[in-house]
């Protein structure tokens, strides 16, 4: 297949779209990333996406993928059951978080971890280790980890929470200022927003532009014409 | 009319429904129709239809099924009731079954399941409309809502099938092609490098003919792979 047939030419820089089993191309010297593997001496594409070439490293940003969690990353889990001594947390990822009563934020008696922490609420955790297996353990002992009580939880797909954030927190700061109201972006997709309902309302319309147009160029355009409208 | 009556090509070689000996139905595929689901694709291919769609990787269970250095692929191909003129009774059959199974084996040689150790990941074909090469249908959909899903793969798997009535040999056979032929050639092939990955073949086909029906396929799978990259790029490509 002809390259012109797989690449989408965009007016802000060359974005070239990729299927699993293209090639991409020799790229003598250069290292195989995310979503890439050298086949024959020739970089092949795994997955959907668009290709990055950073340097030294090409790979593959993918247009839709699941959340995979890695230490430090953090997260807004639901907690989904529990034991005597341990929450489930529903973090969206392949398996579901284990967070231990010891790595909770208060003193939690050996049977009692429903007094704290119940079916369905949402907690702002952190990933603390994850095994080979994507099993992950979470904690909530750290600086602004807490049990969510107010607000609503918005969902958006991991791989676009970068261009949600944008370069220096610009894109972040932008979502702040159209709700004036409080938000946390999870790296595992959720979005806690907390604020008056007229503004909440307007940041849901926001992510909603940006969920289904991240991968076009021009989303800070478009996220600042949402604003002066 | 009898099987010896049924002629499927006219004295100007063109079948019935207009085409020549090497021609394909119509193909067109459409992505991400089930918003719920992690990856999804429509494909109407000549009056088949047919919906497929990925949800995962996602937590095995139960845990006796989980393979602790790889994903499972858990294929589910059905077909719906009134998909065909006389109603199918719902529900898992020796046919459904067995196609479930072909369709996991070709894309089990695709897709990188080592990936995602003690997961799962599945994929629901659903036949909405079915007219002959219904299996064909669904693994070219699934490879397109895999695609979609985001899960890595070292290429989509196309299926096309040739087959032979009235001793010719035809490229994708419609249904009375198929109930009156003499032979089906259903294969699985990875566009980028023609290998394959499944192939059936119902009822005989001399050496001369085998090789005549996969040259067809080879040439089909080309380009139905195509209109699979465009429905990917129609969904993450296109214009605001």
């Amino acid at each position: 297949m002809s390259e012109d047939s797989t690449s989408t030419e965009h007016d802000s820089g060359a974005v070239r779209l990729v299927h699993p089993g293209e090639r991409v191309g020799v790229h003598e010297g250069a290292e195989a990333g995310h979503g890439i593997r050298r086949i024959n001496g020739e970089l092949v594409a795994m997955r959907m996406g668009t290709l990055s070439d950073n340097g030294n490293t090409i790979s593959v940003d993918p247009v839709s993928s699941r959340y995979v969690p890695r230490a430090g990353d953090l997260v807004i889990g639901l907690v989904e059951g529990m034991t005597n001594n341990i929450w489930f947390l529903d973090i969206g990822a392949s398996f579901n978080a284990i967070l231990p009563m010891s790595l909770a934020p208060w003193k939690v008696e050996f049977g009692a971890v429903r007094e704290h922490l119940n079916v369905g609420e949402a907690v702002l955790c952190r990933v603390q280790e994850v095994d080979e297996t994507h099993s992950s353990v979470a904690t909530m002992k750290g600086m602004g980890l807490r049990k969510l009580k107010s607000g609503l939880l918005e969902e958006i797909p991991p791989h676009i929470i970068p261009q949600v954030i944008g370069q220096g927190g610009s894109m972040l700061q932008t979502l702040k200022d159209l709700g004036d109201c409080r938000l946390v972006i999870g790296q595992n997709g959720r979005v806690w927003l907390d604020g008056e309902h007229g503004g909440m309302h307007a940041v849901r319309a926001a992510l909603k532009l940006i969920r289904d147009t991240a991968h076009l160029p021009g989303l800070k355009e478009r996220i600042n014409a949402l604003a002066n409208e | 009319m009898g099987y010896e009556d049924y002629q499927c090509m006219d004295e100007n070689g063109i079948r019935e429904d207009g085409r020549k000996a090497d021609e394909m139905r119509p193909v067109e595929i459409e992505c991400g129709v089930i918003p719920v689901a992690d990856g999804s694709a429509y494909i109407k291919w000549g009056k088949n239809e047919a919906i497929a769609a990925v949800y995962g990787p996602m937590e095995a269970h139960p845990r006796k099924i989980q393979r602790q250095d790889r994903a499972i692929l858990d294929v589910r191909y059905n077909m719906a009731p009134f998909s065909t003129s006389d109603r199918i009774r719902p529900g898992f059959n020796r046919r459904s079954r067995e196609i479930s199974k072909v369709t996991r084996d070709a894309l089990e040689s695709v897709v990188n399941l080592e990936l995602y150790p003690r997961s799962k990941i599945r994929v629901e074909i659903e036949i909405i409309c079915a007219e002959a090469g219904t299996r064909c249908c669904g693994i070219t959909a699934a490879s397109v809502a895999l695609a979609d899903a985001g899960i890595p793969m070292s290429d989509m798997v196309v299926s096309v099938a040739a087959g032979k009535c009235n001793g010719i040999v035809l490229m994708d056979l419609n249904k009375p092609e198929d109930n009156y032929g003499e032979a089906d050639l259903p294969m699985g092939i990875l566009p980028m490098t023609d290998e394959l990955v499944f192939l059936q073949m119902d009822g005989d086909l001399s050496m001369d003919e085998f090789q005549l029906a996969w040259d067809y396929n080879v040439k089909a799978a080309h380009d139905v792979h195509e209109i699979m990259v465009e429905a990917l790029q129609k969904r993450y490509g296109g214009d605001v």
